[in-house]
């Protein structure tokens, strides 16, 4: 420092020679990339089995190849309709589940104090299916951040160093006034749309699932057109992981509970509420919420993870 | 045949038109797009099989979130091509 300083007084030698050189950002011309693509298609045509290849399509290849797509197409159909015929008629009663279904129908507005017994059916009777579900949904997003997070290991040229460091500030959409405004409003509302689905999944068509992917398409649009870092600021990794695992273990001791106070024919102390009341329905509701918020993170989780290869904040070292 | 059986068949015929249309697109915006309508012409019949839960669930789902994946897809797919216009000037 005081060297330079000395140096720069003197007025003899470079200053900048010290530090470090900067960071070399890769050419993106369009005619390098032309030129590049060039080659690599030479390279391609030069391959003997891509010309074998080539010169089969030629022979007819095509052709069979529609021939067969055909057929098997067909040949699928035709199992599918042969199966078709072997269920019961719409509306005709199939006697290997009528019990259940009776029962169902009969009886489940009284067992689980739901008036939509969809709902009542999917988080009250076959709450377990819907807990595979959210466990499949978020390993679904584990594996996706397996193959597409990205960080400064796995990042194997320059130019996609490049890309995913200052892509999304290079295509920045803050300057946007139109699709702010209009992602705004449209956002907010199907936001808010997602919450009223969530929330009414016991008395209305709806529930956790479809609430949550209403939930998470809201946050996609308000991502999309404010740009990620704002997203950023109250959507950090932390909350997301704490949200998802929070959910399910709530969801794995709520239900857990039930279902071991129910098999030892112990009475369980939740109260169900008048049917058709917003607090109605026992579990349902707090299930609803509970699977709404995983799947809101893992769609808005996958959007992020496909945008730029990792969940809230910046790329880590 | 009242109105609705043929608002039925009609839109039963669009979905087999969707389907066979996605095979026959040349571009995959086209196939992402035409894929996204068969999921609403979908959400549409499941209403009218009085299934309303599930028509949200493939409005939501398929139109909506799905849709959106597929575009961002092709998206990385063209940033990694580097040839489209997707790369800066």
């Amino acid at each position: 420092m005081l060297n330079n300083w000395k140096k720069w007084l003197l007025g003899d030698g470079e200053v900048l020679d010290d530090l470090p050189a900067p960071r070399e950002i890769p050419d993106l011309s369009r005619e390098k990339i032309k030129e590049k693509n060039r080659q690599k298609a030479l390279e391609i045509e030069n391959k003997a089995w891509i010309k074998r290849l080539v010169r089969a399509e030629s022979r007819g290849f095509h052709i069979a190849y529609i021939v067969i797509a055909v057929l098997s197409c067909i040949g699928m159909i035709g199992v599918l309709l042969f199966l078709i015929g072997n269920l019961p008629n719409y509306g005709q009663e199939n006697p290997r589940t009528l019990e259940v279904v009776t029962r169902y129908v009969e009886k489940g507005l009284e067992e689980t104090g739901a008036v939509n017994i969809v709902s009542g059916m999917i988080l009250d009777y076959r709450a377990f299916d819907t807990l595979g579900e959210s466990h499949v949904l978020f390993t679904a997003f584990v594996c996706a951040m397996i193959l597409l997070r990205q960080d400064y290991r796995n990042m194997h040229s320059p130019v996609d160093d490049f890309r995913s460091l200052i892509g999304d500030e290079y295509f920045d959409l803050s300057k946007d006034t139109i699709l702010q405004e209009s992602g705004a409003l449209l956002g907010s509302w199907i936001f808010l749309f997602g919450i009223y689905v969530l929330l009414n999944g016991q008395n209305s068509p709806g529930g956790g699932f479809s609430g949550g992917a209403i939930m998470g398409t809201g946050l996609i649009i308000f991502a999309a057109s404010f740009g990620m870092a704002r997203v950023d600021k109250f959507f950090t990794r932390k909350l997301f992981f704490n949200l998802v695992f929070l959910s399910l273990a709530f969801y794995n001791f709520a239900k857990g509970y039930v279902f071991f106070m129910g098999a030892n024919g112990l009475e369980n102390h939740i109260p169900k509420g008048t049917p058709g009341a917003l607090l109605s329905g026992g579990l349902i509701l707090p299930l609803d919420i509970a699977v709404g918020i995983v799947v809101a993170c893992t769609m808005f989780g996958f959007y992020s993870l496909f945008r730029r290869g990792s969940i809230g904040g910046k790329i880590e070292p | 045949m009242d109105m609705i059986e043929i608002f039925k068949i009609t839109l039963l015929l669009l979905l087999i038109g969707c389907a066979i249309a996605v095979n026959l697109t040349r571009t995959l915006l086209q196939a992402v797009i035409i894929f996204i309508s068969y999921s609403s012409i979908m959400s549409l019949i499941w209403l009218l099989m009085e299934s309303p839960d599930l028509a949200i669930t493939e409005a939501a789902v398929g139109a909506g979130v799905s849709g959106v994946l597929f575009l961002m897809t092709l998206k990385r797919l063209r940033a990694e091509n580097t040839e489209d216009e997707d790369a800066p000037k």
